[in-house]
């Protein structure tokens, strides 16, 4: 077994020395065909033989309370019904993000918890039965104002990434500096909406549990259904070969876990689909932040001081914070630096990880305020940047493994055109409306995690990748095929990846940008082993040997990888752990977003008219679907910057615009031509292959240059997000 | 009930509350088409009626015993791709894929529509409609995708509906 942990670099991989091409090409997808054509099977979808149940799920209507009773005779006497389970004990509240959710529905502690399912022979009547079952609650007042609760806030859990941190006295470099920003920043309760809703089919054959669904990491999930099923992990399968998107909310939904226990009790598959508005209340939302900001700088513009403290919300019992200041704390250099973050629990759905939790909303806040500080200043925002970049983490003074953002700002500033964006606001005109340019640094930091993939090259030449690593979107199936087919010289037809299923090898799994790194590195690594034996047989050194095209070429000799394995498949386990690296570097990704927009000086509304993200994010493995990743994310930034709001109504503690016609996403026409532009540095300290994280890079700081940009278009700060037009309106200069 | 789907006929016995959704889902095992939000708020369900793209979770099922159905499966098959389908692919028209079979259903109900003269919200003129990747954005906004790969699908059905840049840019300006 290839086994590597990262408490060095690695001295050289076989995929380095490859010739065969395809590393980093702009493949298309490999699984791109079964997509567009409609035969990619999602979760739900998995084909099942004999009768097959349909759940629905019961949620009740009120925020907090004891249920004293329910009524499901109504429901019971529906045609089709099966079963209608309020009495389990194991029904759980919401979604498990890393350890099983809270079961028990007597007590409420969120608006629309879920407290049963009802079985039925089709869709159709699952659903009228959950709707006909009635309950009666004792409601309690609930808790669903953050800022209200301050006082009572607590601070970062003891497990959590970020804990509270000074260096230096920030009152005193506010004090003593000639120029201060002193502004609160907030950002609303946002969800994950992925196109797919949580779906889940159980399938029982005798004591083990087949759970089809669409799930992120799912040696993680197998663990936590386990539990909250009641039965052995050893006793459950989970396969999600295909997944409607994840963005950080599918670790294990609630439907999952009904799915399981409603199959158990009917004696056949059941099939549960969350509903879209179920989806708001009963899988973990980003929290909404309060986030003040306290920067000092001395006359010449170099910052004397860095202060981000926040205010979030988090359910009852959720162990997560969001770690809103995580990009702040090595982006800049400043002698004095303060980081903390209040708790404040609501009678809520717990709060949990969306996309780049910390940097999607922390660099809204810093990033505008970094251009206020500049303004006061009266300095370009990018000079000052480039001004304050840091030598060595200023925090912990490690250096950096790689750091390209001066080169991302200086790359993109060119390629934007910047030169041309006038340094005072209001000043271009085009029509009725008001054009401006604004820039952010994007930053987030780079993960690795224990992931495991084997790799078994065939006697037929062909090569198989295995590991139970998920795609959710992101590339992984063509660039782990991609990795394997550079490492051992084939033809990208000749490697087949399969992925998804806990039967095969732990992988990362998705989340946290680390997917690619760790599955990516496991893959390489598992390679060497196969390189090795080959270059044994052709009784050479692995570095004297050259794989291409099928064939081993050694010696003046050409022999096809068929020949050599024999009749025997070669087949290796490749490990990657994280090591000692992670403490002795600093590992970010960095990058500069850049956004021009017109604001309308009648309404207020704002188009964006062109992006442009400049990314520094290792080696990039395959430039298409890289550019996709990137543009995803810089999208994510229009929305966050505006239009996402989950609106919660006070007196309920429900979110008003649970779907997708009020929850507004960005759609087509929000969104304008987007340019995106990749630096390459190959992390070496970061993990073998060199990779680092980018789905969430691309949302750092998006949302902020498209604000920056319309302060500089038309000279409101609006420090509310997100930025409907009523917030710039009142603002808008007289015409 | 009988229904003509992809030009073949399916005897079903479907609850008379199903949607058009669902039957195909369901009842005839065609899962292409996606369940995003069963709201007609997505555009995830988009299948083409009689040549009309409609949204197949708003409609009873019941009612379309009479009609054409053409669903993704219909459009092309993963070894013989519609134009449109290998257009997504070349551009990398997604990501996780579960907007797709809508995007593309729509994209070729949206240019028979621009075809027919049909003015958008965006169109200059009411009489006379050409293309631009203006009129795409516009026209395409019924079909959210949450991993945002709109400028990628604008690419893919700019390229199937012949713009040739030169023409786009014209267009666009
Ligand atoms: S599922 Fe029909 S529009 Fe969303
Ligand atoms: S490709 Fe994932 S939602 Fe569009």
């Amino acid at each position: 077994m290839a086994d590597f942990k990262m408490d060095a670099d690695h001295s050289g991989l076989a995929l380095e020395r490859g010739v065969q091409g395809v590393l980093g090409a702009g493949l298309d997808r490999s699984e791109g065909a079964l997509k567009v054509s409609g035969v990619a099977r999602y979760g739900y979808e998995h084909p099942l033989a004999g009768e097959v149940a349909y759940g629905y799920l019961i949620t009740a209507p009120a925020a907090k309370g004891r249920i004293t009773g329910f009524d499901t005779d109504t429901a019971r006497g529906l045609p089709g019904v099966l079963d209608v389970i309020v009495d389990d004990p194991r029904i759980p509240r919401q979604a498990a993000a890393f350890v099983p959710a809270h079961a028990g529905n007597d007590e409420i502690d969120h608006w629309d918890q879920i407290v049963g399912v009802a079985v039925a022979t089709s869709f159709e009547a699952a659903r009228d039965a959950a709707k006909s079952v009635t309950m009666t609650i004792a409601p309690e007042q609930g808790h669903f104002d953050t800022m209200a609760g301050v006082g009572d806030a607590s601070g970062p859990p003891k497990d959590s990434r970020l804990q509270d941190m000074a260096k230096g006295d920030i009152d005193a470099a506010m004090a003593d500096a000639a120029v201060t920003i002193d502004q609160v920043y907030t950002t609303p309760n946002q969800v994950h909406a992925a196109m797919e809703p949580h779906a889940s089919v159980a399938v029982w054959e005798g004591d083990t549990l087949t759970l089809h669904s669409s799930l992120q990491i799912l040696h993680a999930a197998k663990g936590i259904l386990a539990k909250s099923v009641g039965i052995e992990a050893d006793k459950v399968r989970i396969l999600s070969p295909y997944i409607g998107g994840g963005f950080g909310g599918k670790m294990l939904g609630p439907e999952a876990v009904l799915a399981a226990i409603a199959a158990q009790k009917v004696g056949r598959p059941v099939k549960i689909a969350m509903a879209r508005s179920q989806l708001f209340h009963n899988v973990y939302r980003r929290t909404d932040t309060h986030q003040r900001i306290r920067l000092a700088a001395d006359k010449d513009g170099k910052l004397t001081a860095l202060a981000h403290d926040s205010v979030v919300s988090q359910g009852p019992d959720g162990g997560f914070m969001e770690p809103v200041a995580l990009g702040s704390i090595a982006l800049y250099d400043a002698p004095v630096r303060h980081f903390t973050h209040k708790i404040v629990t609501l009678d809520m759905v717990q709060a949990g990880a969306v996309r780049a939790p910390g940097e999607a909303v922390g660099m809204l806040a810093l990033e505008t305020a970094i251009d206020e500080l500049a303004e006061a200043l009266g300095r370009d925002p990018i000079d000052f940047r480039k001004l304050n970049e840091p030598p060595v983490d200023p925090m912990t003074g490690a250096p950096f493994s790689t750091r390209a953002l001066v080169e991302c700002l200086d790359k993109g500033a060119e390629r934007f055109g910047w030169a041309n964006r006038a340094s005072q606001p209001g000043q271009v005109r085009d029509g009725e409306w008001l054009i401006g340019m604004g820039m952010a640094a994007a930053v987030r930091i780079n993960l690795l995690v224990d992931s495991q993939a084997r790799v078994t090259l065939s006697p037929d030449g062909r090569a198989r990748i295995e590991t139970d690593m998920t795609d959710i979107g992101t590339g992984t199936y063509t660039i782990l095929g991609q990795i394997a087919a550079e490492s051992l010289g084939l033809p990208m037809d000749c490697v087949d990846v399969i992925l998804g299923d806990t039967d095969l090898p732990p992988g990362a799994g998705s989340g946290g940008s680390f997917g690619a790194a760790s599955a990516g590195s496991s893959v390489a690594l598992a390679c060497e082993d196969i390189v090795a034996t080959l270059a044994e047989r052709m009784q050479a050194d692995p570095k004297d040997m050259t794989l291409k095209d099928g064939h081993a070429i050694a010696g003046n000799r050409r022999v096809p990888l068929s020949e050599l394995v024999g009749s025997e498949p070669l087949a290796a386990l490749g490990k990657i752990s994280q090591g000692s690296n992670a403490k002795t570097f600093s590992q970010a990704a960095h990058g500069a977003q850049f956004a021009e927009v017109a604001v309308n000086s009648v309404t207020g509304e704002v188009r964006v008219r062109r992006m442009l993200g400049v990314f520094e994010a290792g080696r990039i493995l395959n430039a298409k679907l890289a550019r996709s990743q990137a543009i995803g994310g810089m999208i994510w930034g229009i929305g966050y910057a505006l239009m996402e709001e989950a609106v919660l109504d006070q007196r309920h503690g429900a979110f008003v615009n649970h779907d997708l016609g009020e929850y507004h996403i960005p759609s087509h026409a929000d969104v304008p031509p987007l340019d995106v532009l990749f630096v390459e540095h190959i992390d070496r300290h970061a993990n073998p292959i060199g990779v680092k994280g980018l789905g969430e890079l691309s949302i750092s700081g998006a949302g902020a240059a498209v604000t920056n940009a319309i302060y500089n278009a038309c000279g409101v700060r609006v420090r509310d997000f997100p930025l409907t037009l009523d917030k710039i309106l009142g603002g808008l200069p007289d015409m | 009930m009988q229904f003509t789907i992809n030009g073949e006929t399916h005897d079903v016995e479907p609850d008379i509350r199903a949607s058009l959704l669902d039957v195909l889902r369901e009842h005839v095992g065609l899962t292409g088409t996606k369940k995003g939000c069963d709201h007609g708020q997505c555009g995830a369900c988009t299948v083409l009626v009689n040549g009309r793209r409609i949204n197949s979770c708003l409609t009873l099922a019941v009612m379309h015993q009479d009609d054409d159905i053409l669903t993704i499966e219909g459009l092309g098959s993963a070894d013989n791709l519609h134009p449109m389908q290998a257009a997504f692919v070349k551009h990398d028209g997604y990501q996780c894929g579960y907007c797709t079979p809508g995007q593309i259903c729509s994209a070729v109900g949206m240019l028979d529509e621009v075809k027919k003269g049909w003015p958008s919200h965006v169109s200059d003129k009411l009489d006379s409609v050409s293309l631009s990747n203006d009129e795409i954005s516009e026209r395409m906004s019924g079909n959210l995708c949450r991993c945002s790969a709109y400028p990628n699908i604008v690419d893919a059905i700019s390229e199937v509906s012949g713009l040739t840049p030169a023409q786009k840019e014209a267009a666009d300006a």
